[in-house]
């Protein structure tokens, strides 16, 4: 059995076995009863060596394999740039290796990073408290419905706009099936939640919180004003799903006076990488913070008087709390929260809006050149939207799609049968918005 | 060493009852702050909810535990105390002079159920 | 270490004017958010640090410093399996080719990754004894939750049938409507077993899942007592759900009744769920599938090798037996022509020709369960499936004998300082009870806190919960028999200075950056972001 993970010679096992009084590794299994014991090889692949497991990435990174498309899509994940320091900073092993941070005498790295973190998504969401990070946006806000179902005493549901991501909605259904939390769907009105439908339900009362999106699923900034007042008023909470990366310009869940802010941090500049990781935030009120799911660190001092992290309000958590516990979770996206708070480090207080500032000029060049083609129209005309906006076509938009694709370009994300969305960012050239207008206006669609 | 004070109800989950008239002073025992060590929150309940004998109404935490608060009798809160919201440490300083809350018993027979400080001393020895 | 300049917090290094980035200037600007209602635009900026890249850079690398990974020494911590990381996961996974991939992007633009997904699934499978895996949660308490899920949704979707396991087919589970809203809401299966020596997790796991808790004793050496369990079926034996198991349990030990356990309630119509948190010990050896789990989740970050990152990401891929493969969240990945079940095409589709599709995303499940909005941590699942291929079916096998040789080597070695609770094999942890001489009043805090002077991690302490003392030690199959011979005599050395000079280890750690945590002032009074403790 040598291979370059085991360490042992023969010599060693030799030793090892006659300490343990076992003559075979396999004696140590002694005690597993016959008809549970596995007696043939699996059958994987055979051992790769290092050169040849390069080769076989390689060849499934071919371009035919996975194509590099110019990215104009959305819908949760975005392809913003990275400085090249983060990607460098958070491989360090010391980071990259280590466990949670129960020792916190040779944790402090990972305790100090996630205080920054903690800080910066506070400060961005204008919350008082923020944990540690969750999964991802769609569990955090699955988390917030569970939260706002705790808290409540009386309450009959919790509601959810139908302008939130149907992505995100499909989590917070699944979860609250199973949870047993009622959720009642309000629905969506040119693109916005409906006030109408939501005033109609909150004068109903029972309500143990609303979840509301900004910038919501189709890209449009919504008007939340006096939406939190009546929420307060039957002491629901105020749950609202952002965008942090768009957080450098917009009103922030925190002035919108949500108890709640959560959502998706891989617009902070993580790769998508085929979805997965980013990491999900979640900051709230300073009443709430035993309520919240999720590891907190927080400042204190040591035996010697220095200011230290350490992990704290941990008997909030499963594995004191058991089945009594706020949630489940007992880690955190610790990596990609370093990810976040190097990139918001490097990018500062300036380069966060300066990347909003692009992003949202890209998207609206777009928008003025894809309705001068005379093809497309806005699906909801005068509606303020960010970086991502929906447009319909009557043609066949899957085929049209598939020309851009051929082209090298993700045109964007179909949200219905006529819809496409698209959004920029502050990596998309004029020269690359340009060529896709070009390819969008020429192409021609196909005589039945 | 945890003391223990006579003319209180106790229960078998560590919580005692002081009675004067038809109300009663609920807190945890000088034995049951000494188990939870360094109390950091207390969670109680607000003035007017309900509470049920055997039924929990709020929690201790120290920092590597975390213990339900289980009602002795059944009654209504009229009164929290807010002096542990600020500072959860009195528990460990004085657990039998700092109770938690005070309700209206709406069954004194439950009383019968609990047990004087003889019998709850020869509990947390056994 | 100079701590007054290091020990700063990037907003204290943070000066007004300072520029960290560079990003084009030349774009279009006709239109600015100055646009913007000033109802929908925030007051005043983010207060965000403004630095130079030099700054951050020496910031995070000196942070990095005052951290401890697997890189650094050796980390025997209990029940987490900190095994070696290797290098080359790392480059597979930072590909830029994968990395630039958008989640939305036509199947047929990305069949590499849909492939390693793919693949992924099926070597779980074969590794698990199950039928198919979903890679989409995120964590093993992820993939605990949805486990859970899938349980709950069968037995909805089964309208509380009692069925044993070989009886199990696919075509007896009716198709259920298409919304979770009204659906499932008929079985009374609504508890689950869980024995007192389980992780918190799992009953946690179990009651956002909204199943209710019933905890079965365990024996005095940490197995399931199989007497109570069979009470308890007896009892509320159609209202089970499922129990929850752990085998190597928390302590190590392998359940020796297993087969009976699975078998008892499977006959009351539960389903056995397998937490893999220790699944490392069984590679080569057993199976879940094999010992009559139903379903179960790995964590990829620790069986799988993936690094654990401070804290995540993780990954936590849940198998099922066959015939619970429709109640597995969406979106799915499956081979072309192969919907699920249809065996015949699942053969063909493997020789498809190269030029054709072969992988699609899959939406339509019976029970639409959905936990995250893409595929998981597909990064996270690059490095698994490398170290995978890396080992191939020739140096799998041999996981769990190494971990499981290396935890006796030292049970063997250390039983004479420390307390060893329960005799006989262990597999791939050991667990004691403190220090075999207690006099001097040192505790297992203390020898874990004078082990980090010593430059190693600490063991998992106070846990499990079945002593008072526990003290839980993973090798793990990667540690050289110098490392591990090594710590057997620093561990030793611990427990001489425990008599000689009692102070010494009571208030360790002594060469560590910091000194032991007033954690009790951090849970009074949180302080949890920079602007709190400017206000303190």
């Amino acid at each position: 059995m040598q291979f370059k993970y085991f360490p042992h010679t023969e010599e060693d096992l030799q030793e090892m076995l006659r300490v343990c009084g076992v003559s075979s590794v396999h004696d140590l299994f002694a005690d597993v009863p016959e008809a549970a014991r596995f007696r043939r090889d699996y059958e994987l692949p055979q051992a790769l060596s290092e050169t040849d497991l390069r080769l076989f990435f390689e060849q499934l990174t071919h371009p035919l394999n996975a194509q590099q498309l110019i990215c104009f899509a959305g819908a949760g994940c975005y392809d913003h740039y990275a400085p090249s320091v983060v990607q460098n900073l958070i491989q360090r092993s010391e980071f990259l290796t280590s466990y949670t941070p129960y020792q916190a005498e040779i944790s402090q790295g990972t305790l100090h990073y996630i205080f920054e973190y903690q800080s910066m998504i506070a400060e961005l969401t204008g919350m008082e408290i923020s944990n540690a990070s969750l999964y991802d946006g769609a569990t955090a806000t699955a988390e917030a419905a569970m939260m706002a179902w705790s808290n409540a005493k009386k309450a009959t549901r919790v509601l959810v706009s139908e302008t939130v991501d149907p992505k995100v909605r499909r989590v917070v259904d699944t979860y609250a099936h199973f949870h047993g939390i009622p959720l009642q769907l309000i629905p969506a009105e040119n693109g916005v939640t409906s006030r109408a439908a939501l005033d109609k339900e909150l004068s109903e009362g029972g309500v143990a919180g609303v979840i509301l999106q900004q910038p919501n699923y189709f890209g449009i900034v919504e008007d939340f004003t006096g939406i939190a007042d009546a929420v307060h008023g039957q002491k629901g909470i105020l749950v609202i799903n952002a965008n942090p990366s768009d957080l450098a310009i917009l009103k922030t869940p925190g002035e919108w006076g949500a108890d709640v802010a959560v959502g998706e941090g891989q617009s902070l500049g993580i790769p998508m990488t085929f979805g997965g990781p980013g990491v999900g935030f979640m900051a709230c009120s300073e009443k709430l913070i035993r309520k919240m799911p999720g590891r907190i660190v927080g400042q204190t001092l040591d035996s010697r008087g220095q200011r230290c992290f350490v992990l704290t309000l941990q008997a909030r958590e499963q594995h004191i709390r058991r089945q009594k516990a706020t949630s489940n979770i007992c880690s955190n996206q610790s990596l990609m929260a370093l990810y976040v708070t190097i990139y918001l480090a490097v990018m500062g207080k300036e380069g966060l809006r300066e990347a909003a500032e692009m992003s949202y000029a890209g998207a609206h060049s777009l928008c003025d050149k894809l309705l001068a083609t005379g093809k497309f129209r806005l699906t909801y005309p005068d509606q303020p939207f960010f970086n991502e906006f929906c447009v319909d076509y009557d043609g066949d938009l899957d085929a049209l799609m598939a020309e851009a694709t051929e082209c090298g370009y993700l045109a964007g994300v179909k949200v219905g049968e006529k819809t496409l969305m698209l959004a920029v960012t502050e990596q998309r050239t004029p020269e690359e918005i340009e060529e896709l207008v070009e390819i969008l206006k020429e192409h021609k669609e196909a005589r039945a | 060493m945890a003391t223990f004070e006579s003319g209180l109800y106790y229960s078998e989950s560590h919580e005692y009852i002081r009675v004067e008239g038809e109300f009663g002073f609920i807190g945890i025992s000088d034995y049951a702050q000494h188990a939870l060590g360094n109390v950091v929150y207390v969670d109680m309940p607000e003035v007017d909810d309900e509470v049920t004998a055997g039924e929990e109404f709020g929690a201790v935490e120290s920092v590597k535990a975390a213990s339900d608060l289980i009602s002795p009798v059944s009654g209504t809160v009229v009164e929290v105390n807010e002096a542990l919201e600020d500072e959860p440490e009195l528990l460990n300083k004085d657990a039998f002079a700092n109770w938690i809350i005070k309700v209206q018993l709406s069954d004194p027979t439950e009383l019968d159920n609990l047990m004087d400080v003889e019998a709850y001393k020869a509990h947390c020895e056994a | 270490m100079n701590r007054t300049l290091y020990g700063n917090l990037i907003f204290e290094l943070s000066k007004k004017g300072r520029r960290g980035y560079s990003l084009p200037q030349d774009y279009d600007r006709t239109h600015s958010t100055a646009e913007l209602p000033e109802a929908l635009r925030r007051s005043e900026a983010a207060r965000l640090p403004e630095c130079d890249e030099l700054t951050v850079v020496r910031h995070y690398t000196n942070l990095s410093h005052n951290n401890f990974g697997v890189n650094d020494g050796f980390y025997p911590l209990g029940s987490c399996t900190m095994k070696y990381n290797p290098i080359i996961n790392e480059e597979i996974a930072a590909m830029k080719a994968f990395a630039g991939l958008h989640p939305l992007q036509p199947a047929e633009t990305c069949q590499g990754a849909l492939e390693v997904y793919y693949n992924l699934q099926q070597s779980l499978a074969e590794l698990a004894g199950l039928s198919e895996f979903t890679l989409n949660p995120c964590a093993g308490a992820h993939g605990e939750l949805t486990g859970l899920m899938v349980i709950r949704a069968y037995h909805e979707a089964m309208g509380n049938k009692k069925i044993r396991n070989e009886e199990m087919k696919k075509d007896e589970a009716p198709a259920s409507s298409n919304s979770l809203n009204s659906t499932f809401s008929n079985s009374q299966r609504t508890k689950v077993l869980i024995p007192d020596s389980a992780h918190g997790t799992n009953p946690a796991s179990a009651a956002v899942c909204g199943l209710e808790v019933v905890e079965v004793k365990s024996l005095q050496d940490g197995t399931v007592d199989v007497d109570h369990l069979r009470q308890l079926l007896d009892e509320m034996g159609d209202q089970v759900a499922a129990m929850m198991m752990t085998n190597p349990n928390t302590l190590g030990i392998f359940e020796p009744r297993v087969l009976e356990i699975t078998d008892m309630v499977h006959k009351a119509g539960g389903l056995m769920y397998y937490d893999g948190a220790n699944l490392n010990a069984l590679l080569g050896e057993c199976r879940p599938g094999d010992m009559g789990f139903d379903v179960m989740h790995i964590n990829l970050h620790k069986t799988f090798s993936t690094p654990h990152g401070g804290g995540g990401p993780g990954s936590g891929p849940v198998g099922v037996r066959k015939g619970l493969e429709q109640f597995l969240p969406t979106p799915r990945v499956v081979m072309e022509n192969e919907k699920i079940g249809n065996e015949e095409n699942k053969k063909d589709a493997a020789s498809a020709s190269s030029n054709s599709l072969i992988f699609t995303i899959s939406h339509s499940q019976s029970a639409p369960l959905s936990v995250g909005s893409f595929f998981g941590n597909f990064g996270v699942m690059l490095k698994a499936y490398a170290y995978i291929l890396s080992l191939g079916h020739e140096n799998v096998k041999h996981v769990g004998p190494l971990a499981t040789l290396n935890a006796n080597y030292i049970k063997e070695r250390l039983r004479d300082d420390y307390l060893l609770p329960i005799e006989g094999l262990c597999k791939h942890e050991v667990v004691f009870d403190g220090l075999v001489d207690k006099s001097t009043g040192v505790t297992t805090m203390d020898v874990a806190k004078r082990l980090l002077d010593y430059g190693y991690h600490a063991p998992t302490i106070y846990f499990p919960l079945l002593f008072h003392e526990s003290l839980m030690i993973e090798p793990t199959e990667n540690e050289s028999k110098e490392t591990i011979d090594a710590f057997i005599d620093v561990m030793h050395t611990i427990a001489a200075e425990a008599k000689s000079d009692p102070e010494l280890v009571k208030t360790a750690p002594h060469n560590t950056p910091i000194g032991r945590v007033d954690d009790v002032l951090a849970a009074k009074h949180p302080i949890t972001t920079y602007w709190k403790s400017l206000e303190a």
